[in-house]
C-alpha cells in the first residue's frame, strides 16, 4: 500500500525475515480480488484480497493483516481476508498485528514470532530506524505532490521520485538515512520548474487507503499535478501508524484537527471521517481554492462526512468535489468531474479577481 | 483569406449516443446544426458531421476558432486540429449561460450520463454528475420506446395527453421495465405508463444527483432527452417552477464548444482546425498497455495513412505526442 513497502522492506531486513513483496497493485490484482470478495465490501479489501492471492503465487506462507479497531469495518478485515483464502484452498499461516496502542506486548509478540529471540530493546531500536527512513520517504512523497505543478517537462518530477526512491531506499544507520534523505529531497528540488506558473491550490481529504495508494485512484495526484495543481494531502503513511497521531507529515496534530472539525462534527465517526472534515476547514483557512474527497464507494466513515460537507462548504466558502471509487470505476469518468472542477476553480478565481478589481 | 466569408465557430460535441455538431456566428448565432448518432464509431461520426455540416451552411464560413467537448473530446481534438478541447460540464454550464444569461440550474440528460449544474451570476459554482447508475438516461428511453414500439420522438406527445400518470418504480431500469411491463398487463393505458416512466425517471435524476445541493429557477432542461414534453413537465411538476427548454437544446454541448473557441479570440487564420476535408482522411485507432511500470497505462494511438498522429492516456507522459511531434513541454501538453 503507497509507500508503506519502503519501511516493511527495511524492517524485515533489519529482522532477517525472509518476505516477499507482492507484485505492486495491477488491474489483474483487482480483478482477483474483486472476484473472491463480498461486493459491498469496500475497494482496499478487495484490492488485499489480491495482494495476498499474488503474494501466495510468488511464494510467500505466511500473511500478515494489520488489525485495529473503531466503527470502520478495517480492523475485521484481516479476519475475514482469512476465512476467504482458506476457502479458496489456500494454506498458509496468518498473523494479525495489532496497533501498539491496544497493547504493547501483543505488537511485540507479533514480531517475536516472525524473528524468535528478539529483545523488547532490539525491536525498538529497529522500529524507530526504519519509522525514521518511512518519514524521510513521506517528506520526499509530500514535495513532489507540491513540485509537480510547476516542472517544465511533463513527466519529470515523477522521474526523479523513482530515483529518489533508489536513493533513500538503501542506507542502514541512523546516519546515513539522514544523509540519503537530504540528498535524495536535493535531487526532487533540481527538477527544472517553472516558479512563475499559475497554479491551483488543492487539498486533498478522505480515507487514508484511497489517499495512500496511487492504484485504488487512477494515479489522481499525479494527474492532477500535471494538470498544474499544487497538492497538499491530509493523511501519511507515517502519521497513520505514529501511535501518538501527531501528524508530523501533515503539519498538525489531530487534536487540533478534531477541534476544526467541532463545529460540523464533535466525535469520532471511524476512519478518518472526523479528520476530512477538519482537513476541510484548516484548507480553506488557508487559501485553499478547493478540496477533493476521495472514499472507497460504501465507506460509512466518509459518507458521514460527504453529508456534512455540503454545510462546511458553505460557510468556509470552499468548492468540494466528492470520488468515490470502486472496481466498477473507470478513469474516464473520474478526469472529467476533475476537469470540470478545475475549470470551475479557475472561474472562481477569475471572479473574485474581478470583484477586488471593482 | 477571402473577405466574403462569414466568420463562424465550429463546436463539435461527440458523446456516447450522439454526435452533435454546430457553427455559430459571432454573436453566438446558430448558423448550422446537427444532431446524429455516434453509433459506436466516434471519427465517423465526426467525419459524416462535418460534411453534412457544410451542406447543411447557408452561407460559406471561415473557421476562426473550434472547440471539442464530449467523451470522446481527445480524440476529436486530435482529428480536427480543436483549438480548445473541454470537458461536457464547463460545455453545457457555458451554453446555458449563454441562451438564459442568469440561469442557476442546469439539467442535463444526455445517452448514458445526466448532469446537474448549479450556477451562481454565470459561474458554476456545484456539479453533480450521475455514477453508479445510468437508469433514467436516454439509452433507457430508446430502449422502451422500441419496447412499446412507439417512436422515440413521440414520446413525449404521447406523455404529455396522460391525466394519470402511473406509478413506476425507477431505482433500476430493468425494475422499471419489469414494472411497465406489468402495469401494461393490468391495462394501463399506455400513455399513463409512458407519463409514469417520465415521473420515475425525474425521481430518480433528484435522488442521485441533488444530494445536499436545491434547484433554484431559472432552469434549464438540455440534452437529448429534454426533447420528451413529458419530462419537461415530469420536472415542473416535481421541482414546481417553469423549466426552461432551450430551441438548441439537443445541441447544447457542442454550443458550449464552440463559445469556448469564441472566447480564445484567435486571429483568423490562427485556428488550428484543420478543414472540412478530414472527411476523407484514413483514420486508424489502437491501444496497447505500457509496461514500463506497474500502472499498465492504456495507451491510445491514431495513425492517419500509416503515420502516428498523436498518442495520449499514459500518466508519465513518456508517450505523449501531439501532430505526430513528441513534446514533453507543459504548457503545450496542457493547452
Amino acid at each position: 500500500m503507497g509507500n508503506l513497502h519502503f519501511m516493511l522492506d527495511d524492517l524485515f531486513g533489519r529482522l532477517g525475515v525472509d518476505y516477499i513483496r507482492p507484485p505492486a497493485s495491477s488491474t489483474r490484482t483487482l480483478q482477483i480480488g474483486a472476484q473472491h470478495s463480498p461486493e459491498f465490501a469496500c475497494l482496499p479489501l478487495k484490492i488485499n484480497i489480491g495482494n495476498f492471492i499474488e503474494a501466495m503465487e510468488a511464494g510467500a506462507d505466511t500473511l500478515i493483516m494489520a488489525g485495529g479497531h473503531g466503527p470502520c469495518r478495517f480492523g475485521y478485515y484481516g479476519i475475514v481476508e482469512e476465512r476467504i483464502l482458506r476457502d479458496l484452498g489456500y494454506d498458509f499461516k496468518f498473523m494479525m498485528l495489532e496497533p501498539f496502542n491496544d497493547g504493547a506486548w501483543a505488537f511485540y509478540k507479533t514480531f517475536e514470532a516472525l524473528s524468535p529471540g528478539l529483545s523488547i530493546r532490539k525491536l525498538w531500536k529497529m522500529l524507530k530506524v526504519s519509522f525514521s527512513k518511512a518519514r524521510a520517504f513521506d517528506r520526499l512523497y509530500k514535495r513532489a505532490l507540491q513540485l509537480r505543478a510547476y516542472e517544465v517537462n511533463l513527466g519529470d518530477t515523477s522521474r526523479t521520485l523513482r530515483q529518489a526512491e533508489e536513493i533513500l531506499s538503501r542506507p542502514r544507520t541512523p546516519e546515513e538515512i539522514e544523509a540519503a534523505a537530504a540528498e535524495a529531497m536535493t535531487v526532487i528540488e533540481a527538477v527544472e520548474q517553472d516558479p512563475g506558473r499559475e497554479v491551483m491550490r488543492v487539498g486533498i481529504v478522505g480515507e487514508f487507503y484511497l489517499l495512500l495508494e496511487p492504484f485504488s485512484n487512477f494515479g489522481l495526484e499525479e494527474t492532477l499535478g500535471h494538470m498544474d495543481v499544487y497538492l497538499e494531502r491530509s493523511v501519511w503513511v507515517t502519521d497513520w501508524i505514529a501511535p501518538n497521531r501527531d501528524n508530523i507529515i501533515y503539519g498538525y496534530p489531530k487534536k487540533d484537527i478534531e477541534k476544526k472539525a467541532e463545529p460540523f462534527l464533535d466525535q469520532n465517526v471511524g476512519g478518518e471521517g472526523r479528520e476530512t472534515i477538519g482537513s476541510i476547514v484548516m484548507f480553506a483557512e488557508r487559501g485553499f481554492d478547493g478540496i477533493i474527497q476521495l472514499l472507497p464507494f460504501g465507506c460509512m466513515p466518509e459518507n458521514i462526512a460527504t453529508s456534512i460537507i455540503p454545510r462546511v462548504q458553505q460557510e468556509h466558502d470552499i468548492p468540494v468535489l466528492t470520488l468515490a471509487f470502486d472496481e466498477q470505476t473507470g478513469r474516464a469518468g473520474v478526469i472529467t468531474r476533475v476537469e470540470a472542477f478545475l475549470d470551475l476553480l479557475a472561474a472562481r478565481r477569475r471572479s473574485k479577481a474581478g470583484a477586488l478589481r471593482a | 483569406m477571402n473577405d466574403s466569408l462569414r466568420k463562424g465557430y465550429l463546436g463539435i460535441d461527440v458523446g456516447s449516443v450522439s454526435t452533435n455538431l454546430v457553427i455559430l456566428d459571432e454573436h453566438a448565432g446558430v448558423l448550422a446544426a446537427i444532431y446524429r448518432r455516434t453509433q459506436g464509431q466516434p471519427i465517423r461520426a465526426v467525419q459524416k458531421g462535418l460534411a453534412e455540416l457544410v451542406a447543411e451552411l447557408p452561407c460559406p464560413v471561415e473557421v476562426v476558432a473550434a472547440g471539442a467537448t464530449g467523451s470522446a473530446r481527445h480524440l476529436t481534438g486530435v482529428i480536427t486540429g480543436a483549438d480548445v478541447v473541454k470537458n461536457e460540464i464547463t460545455a453545457h454550464a457555458v451554453a446555458a449561460s449563454q441562451v438564459v444569461p442568469d440561469v442557476s440550474t442546469v439539467l442535463e440528460i444526455g445517452g448514458q450520463d445526466s448532469k446537474l449544474i448549479i450556477l451562481d451570476n454565470g459561474i458554476v459554482t456545484d456539479f453533480a454528475m450521475n455514477s453508479v447508475c445510468a437508469a433514467g438516461t436516454g439509452s433507457f428511453l430508446d430502449h422502451q420506446s422500441a419496447r412499446l414500439g412507439i417512436p422515440i420522438e413521440e414520446f413525449g406527445d404521447y406523455a404529455i395527453s396522460s391525466e394519470v400518470p402511473a406509478h413506476i418504480a425507477g431505482r433500476c431500469s430493468v425494475f422499471a421495465e419489469s414494472d411497465m411491463i406489468h402495469k401494461q398487463q393490468v391495462g394501463i393505458a399506455v400513455e399513463d405508463i409512458i407519463y409514469g416512466l417520465c415521473h420515475a425517471l425525474v425521481r430518480n435524476y433528484i435522488n442521485n444527483l441533488s444530494k445536499g445541493k436545491s434547484f433554484n429557477p431559472p432552469i434549464v432542461f438540455q440534452g437529448g432527452v429534454a426533447a420528451n414534453a413529458g419530462m419537461k413537465r415530469a420536472f415542473e411538476d416535481a421541482l414546481e417552477t417553469e423549466v426552461v427548454v432551450p430551441a438548441h437544446h439537443n445541441v447544447m454541448g457542442a454550443i458550449g464548444s464552440a463559445i469556448l473557441a469564441m472566447e480564445l479570440e484567435l486571429e483568423p487564420g490562427k485556428t488550428g482546425f484543420k478543414g472540412f476535408e478530414i472527411t476523407d482522411l484514413d483514420y486508424r485507432t489502437s491501444s496497447f498497455a505500457c509496461n514500463g511500470c506497474s500502472n499498465t497505462c492504456e495507451v491510445v494511438r491514431i495513425k492517419v495513412d500509416g503515420k502516428t498522429l498523436a498518442r495520449w492516456g499514459g500518466r508519465c507522459g513518456k508517450w505523449e505526442m501531439r501532430d505526430g511531434k513528441l513534446d514533453r513541454k507543459r504548457e503545450k501538453v496542457n493547452r
